[in-house]
Parts: structure tokens; C-alpha cells; sequence
């Protein structure tokens, strides 16, 4: 039977959904136009007050926030409470560029880690449960977050960090933890690690992962599922919204469902900017309507992905976000075409490789070159050089079928790509543009 | 009458033959015969040795990925025309030869010993047999 973390609201009707989101969204407006001079300045330059928010219809009506935003505005421009009501900073990774500084008031913090505890519970998860969270604690909001999000639930919590894969594996097996929270490659790592260790999926107590904070694909998500017997949920979220928890899947494993009550999603067009229709691929969009400190108003997250109002056989009423295909910012142009890491893993897993691969992009008397880096494995290999050289080609061939690019695949010595703890270095961009 | 033979996979780069011959050399790993062939980003080293189940725990230990498969050995009278008649056999009898390499020298200064990577062990064994072409197991070559 499927479990709530908080059933009025995430089963509340569309209705109920929509009324809160309008009255929050003109309590939000106003809140950043009197708080927040750096926002009330891009409303002001489009001619508009609080007045002409009158509830969700008006939303496209407002100036959106980019990351470019945030890096003018840092580090307290967007703040829209004074220190003193503030408790914490999370940051980001910084992987794109500069560091984002998000700040939280203890209604913030509350409200996000209910965010995360409906990720928990969705995935299974009760006060009987022994979570182990190994996301990274500190400024990435990935530990923070799910530990907050395991209190609440009430499950024994071990809040091991990322890292020191061993001592994980040990906390794993002696506390028979149930439910693990990490990026999904350090997923595979960890079970990569078992698996070597000879632990079969029965031997491991683990019954649920939420794996988040970085793109990956259904054959990622086989893989791990398999490898360490367990269901494997996806989370998202972004420090600048608050972390892990915007969204999360339930036992459908089919989307991924939007907090609507705390965050309303548009879908536009990248390009012009415009608001697409529903059921529309396109550049995802927030407004956080519930935050105090750091109230972010339609703010551009750079993933691609659609939406989908369909009914969700979990009984959960919030509208369900497909798996991004990946930041824009992790979108690679090589020869024009658009590529996206995930799409070398779904074809890596399909052909039987593991998911730890690296590409490199170089530039070769001006033309781009794409070069997958792959770990061969026990069971990819053989003495029949032909035998690899064959299935070396049917990689190469598979990448061109969905990249619709030539690529070289190199096989490479296994642990020789290095292993993330964390959010994985699958890009080398050696191109000097 | 088949030999144990370990194919190990290797980066076609500076060193990488060196490292993998440095772990077996650690570890007190005779090499009987060796061969490597290569592509320009990878090789498959492959190696007949004195203990097969040591050899491959170090290996392992050490991170490489190889495996084991069985090989013929065979005894060709050093004389000319001796290869030349192994093969007419295996011709013969219709058996495609994928690799083969030379074995390091023994004792036995009549013959000389090469490793036959074919599809089909036994057809192989057994037309070389019918034609007086002898093959040697792993306690023969283990005393060569």
C-alpha cells in the first residue's frame, strides 16, 4: 500500500493545488518586490508592480532569474530576509562556473526537509528504516537535505558522508541498512565494490536508494537496481530552490513529481523564452512560492525535460517531471550536435558495459573529435582480439545511431577512470575556443 | 592434453607490458611463452606459465582483467618443413588457426614446441595424433 509523508497535500485535489499556489505566489511577489531591490528593478524595468500578479495565469508576466543573476548578485543581493532571521548557507558545487550561496531561515529548512521526507517515505521508507546517507554533508545541499528528510521520517540515520567506500560497505552490512541516499554514480560504485567483494543482492540488507544531483538513465538505474537489489528512486532538486526534494519519484518510478505546493513549474522554450504548452520538451522553470530567505522567482534551471499532468497510479496529485536529459550545461556541441552524457550511458549499458566512462572532446585541425573512454570488465573480455574489435564496433556504431555522430571508443584498464564520490567527472573538454 | 593459456588485457601505452611482467616477476611467475598482440589503443598479452592458478590470483589481486583458456601445445620436429606439415594437418581437417606463437625453449633441442589457439581442441588434437604429430599436456610442459 502506498504511503504519504503528508497524504493531505500530496494527494489534495488540482484545485486545492492551484489555490494554494495562487495565494503564495501574490504573497511571494510582494514579499521579494519590498525585500529584494535587485528583483523589484527587473520588475520595474517591465513596467510591473505586485498588483499585476494576481495569481498563477500572471506568472509569465514576471522577469526570470538566471544563473548570470545570481552571479551579479552575490552574495546577499537576493536575499530577501536579514541576517538575523537567517540560520544557514548551503552552496553549490560550482562546477559551472561560480558558486551559488543559498540562504535558509528555519521555516526553510523545516519546509525543505518535509520536501525530502516525502522522497523517503515515497521510496518506502518508515520509522523502522536505517538510513545511510552518503551524499556529501557540509555545503553541498545533498547530506543536509536527506538527513533532515530521514529525522522527520524517523528512521535510525547514519550520516556517513561520501567517501571511504569501505567504511560505507561495513556501516551497510553490520547496522543493516535498508535505505541509501547518494549521486547515482557513487551508487554504482558502492555496488560495484560489493559485487567484487563477492556480496550477492540477497546478502545486502539495502531495500531502497535515492539516488539524485546528477543526470542518469534508466539503464543506470537496471544496472544498480540489479547489482544491489534494491528499488532506485530519483530526487532533484537545486540549491538555488533548496536542494534535494523539488521533486522526487514514487513506487510508479515514472516521473518524477513536482512539491507544486511549495514550487510551480513552467516549461518554456529556451531560446525565445516563451511559456510552452503542456506535455511540451523544454527548459524547466521555478517559482518558489513558500521560502523566506531566498525566494527565487521563475528561475531558469537549465535542464530539459517535460511535464506530465497524467494520473499517477501512487495516488499522488502533483505534477510528475520526466528525468531531465541533462543541464543545458551539460550538453556538449560537438560537430553541432547536441550531446548529452546520458545518452553515451544508455548506449554503454545497453551493450553490456558498465557506466564508468569519461569523454573526451578535443578540437583536431578544426574539427571536433569525440573519444569514449570505456573500462573493459571480465565479462567483456577474451583472448579473440577480433572478438573485441567487434564489440568495440558495435559500441562505435551504437553511438552514432543515437548521437547521429562518429565517435572512437577506446578501451581502457579497469579502475582507471577515477571513481566520483560524489557528482562524476564524466566530461574532458580539451577544445581551445 | 590442453594448456592452460592467461590472456590479460592491457593498455597499448608506454609501461603497460612492464607493470603486468612486474607483478608475475614479484611473485616468482615462470613465463613458458608469451605473446602480445595489439591494436593501437589496447593489447592482449597471453602468457603460458608454471603455476596457472597463482599466476591469475596475482593478477586478479593486481586489478587486471584476464582469463584462462585452453590452448594446444604442440611438438613439431625441428627440422624444415616441420611447421609446414602441422599446418597441412589442421588444413586438412579443416581447423582455423586463430593465433599461434612459439614456445620458450627447453630441453628438448629436436623439437620445437608452439601454442595453437584454434576453434576446436579436440579435432585439432585428434588429427595431429592420427598423423604421429605429438601434443603435450600441462604436466609435460611443466617439465620441458
Amino acid at each position: 500500500m502506498e504511503r504519504y509523508y503528508q497524504p493531505e497535500i500530496e494527494r489534495a485535489s488540482q484545485e486545492q493545488i492551484r489555490a494554494w499556489q495562487d495565494e503564495r505566489l501574490v504573497n511571494q511577489v510582494k514579499n521579494v518586490w519590498d525585500h529584494v531591490p535587485y528583483y523589484r528593478k527587473k520588475m520595474e524595468e517591465k513596467g510591473l508592480t505586485p498588483a499585476d500578479i494576481k495569481g498563477v495565469d500572471d506568472l509569465h508576466k514576471l522577469p526570470f532569474v538566471t544563473k548570470a543573476d545570481l552571479r551579479e548578485a552575490y552574495p546577499y543581493g537576493l536575499m530577501a530576509r536579514p541576517v538575523k532571521d537567517c540560520v544557514r548557507i548551503q552552496s553549490t558545487s560550482g562546477t559551472t562556473g561560480k558558486r551559488v550561496v543559498a540562504f535558509y531561515t528555519q521555516h526553510d529548512i523545516d519546509l525543505w526537509e518535509d520536501c525530502c521526507a516525502r522522497a523517503i517515505v515515497a521510496a518506502g521508507g518508515t520509522d523502522e528504516d536505517v538510513c545511510q546517507v552518503s551524499y556529501g554533508y557540509g555545503l553541498f545541499t545533498g547530506g543536509p537535505g536527506l538527513n533532515g528528510g530521514s529525522h522527520k521520517v524517523g528512521c535510525l540515520t547514519i550520516p556517513t558522508s561520501s567517501g571511504n567506500t569501505e567504511r560505507q560497505i561495513m556501516f551497510i552490512q553490520d547496522l543493516n541498512a535498508t535505505i541509501l541516499c547518494c549521486t547515482p554514480s557513487y551508487a554504482a560504485y558502492i555496488g560495484e565494490t560489493m559485487k567484487e567483494m563477492g556480496l550477492t543482492p540477497d546478502q545486502i540488507p539495502l531495500k531502497a536508494g535515492i539516488f539524485g544531483a546528477e543526470a542518469w538513465s534508466e539503464e543506470m538505474r537496471r544496472d544498480i537496481q540489479n547489482t544491489l537489489g534494491i528499488k532506485a528512486y530519483d530526487i532533484y532538486g537545486l540549491t538555488e530552490l533548496s536542494g534535494p526534494g523539488v521533486a522526487f519519484e514514487c513506487s510508479a518510478q515514472s516521473g518524477m513529481h513536482i512539491n507544486e505546493d511549495h514550487f510551480i513549474a513552467e516549461i518554456i522554450d529556451p531560446d525565445t523564452g516563451e511559456v510552452l504548452p503542456e506535455g511540451s520538451q523544454g527548459e524547466l522553470v521555478f517559482t518558489a512560492i513558500t521560502k523566506e530567505a531566498f525566494p527565487l522567482l521563475r528561475y531558469r534551471t537549465r535542464d530539459i525535460c517535460v511535464l506530465s499532468r497524467e494520473k499517477c497510479p501512487c495516488g499522488r496529485t502533483h505534477v510528475r517531471m520526466a528525468k531531465p536529459r541533462g543541464r543545458t550545461d551539460d550538453m556538449l556541441i560537438i560537430r553541432g550536435v547536441n550531446v548529452f552524457p546520458s545518452q553515451i550511458e544508455t548506449v554503454l549499458l545497453n551493450a553490456g558495459y558498465p557506466a564508468n566512462y569519461q569523454m573526451i572532446v578535443d578540437r583536431v585541425r578544426n574539427t571536433d573529435t569525440l573519444d569514449v573512454q570505456v573500462e573493459m570488465t571480465p565479462e567483456m573480455f577474451t583472448d579473440n582480439m577480433g572478438e573485441i574489435s567487434r564489440r568495440q564496433k558495435e559500441l562505435v556504431d551504437g553511438l552514432r545511431a543515437m548521437l547521429g555522430l562518429a565517435a572512437k571508443v577506446t578501451l581502457v584498464a579497469p579502475k582507471s577512470i577515477v571513481r566520483s564520490e560524489g557528482k562524476a567527472v564524466r566530461v574532458i573538454d580539451r577544445r581551445k575556443i | 592434453m590442453n594448456i592452460k593459456q592467461i590472456s590479460i588485457f592491457l593498455e597499448n601505452k608506454p609501461g603497460a607490458l612492464y607493470a603486468m611482467t612486474g607483478v608475475l616477476a614479484r611473485n616468482e611467475v615462470d613465463l613458458r611463452a608469451l605473446s602480445v598482440a595489439e591494436t593501437s589503443d589496447f593489447g592482449i598479452a597471453r602468457l603460458i606459465v608454471d603455476d596457472t592458478d597463482r599466476a591469475s590470483a596475482v593478477l586478479r589481486e593486481a586489478g587486471y582483467v584476464h582469463n584462462i583458456t585452453p590452448v594446444l601445445g604442440v611438438a613439431i620436429p625441428d627440422v624444415p618443413g616441420g611447421l609446414n606439415k602441422v599446418l597441412q594437418v589442421l588444413t586438412d581437417a579443416q581447423v582455423n588457426v586463430e593465433y599461434m606463437y612459439a614456445f620458450l625453449g627447453g630441453k628438448d633441442v629436436e623439437h620445437a614446441y608452439m601454442i595453437f589457439r584454434v576453434a576446436d581442441n579436440g579435432k585439432a588434437a585428434a588429427a595431429l595424433a592420427e598423423r604421429d604429430i605429438k601434443t603435450v599436456d600441462q604436466e609435460e610442459m611443466d617439465n620441458l
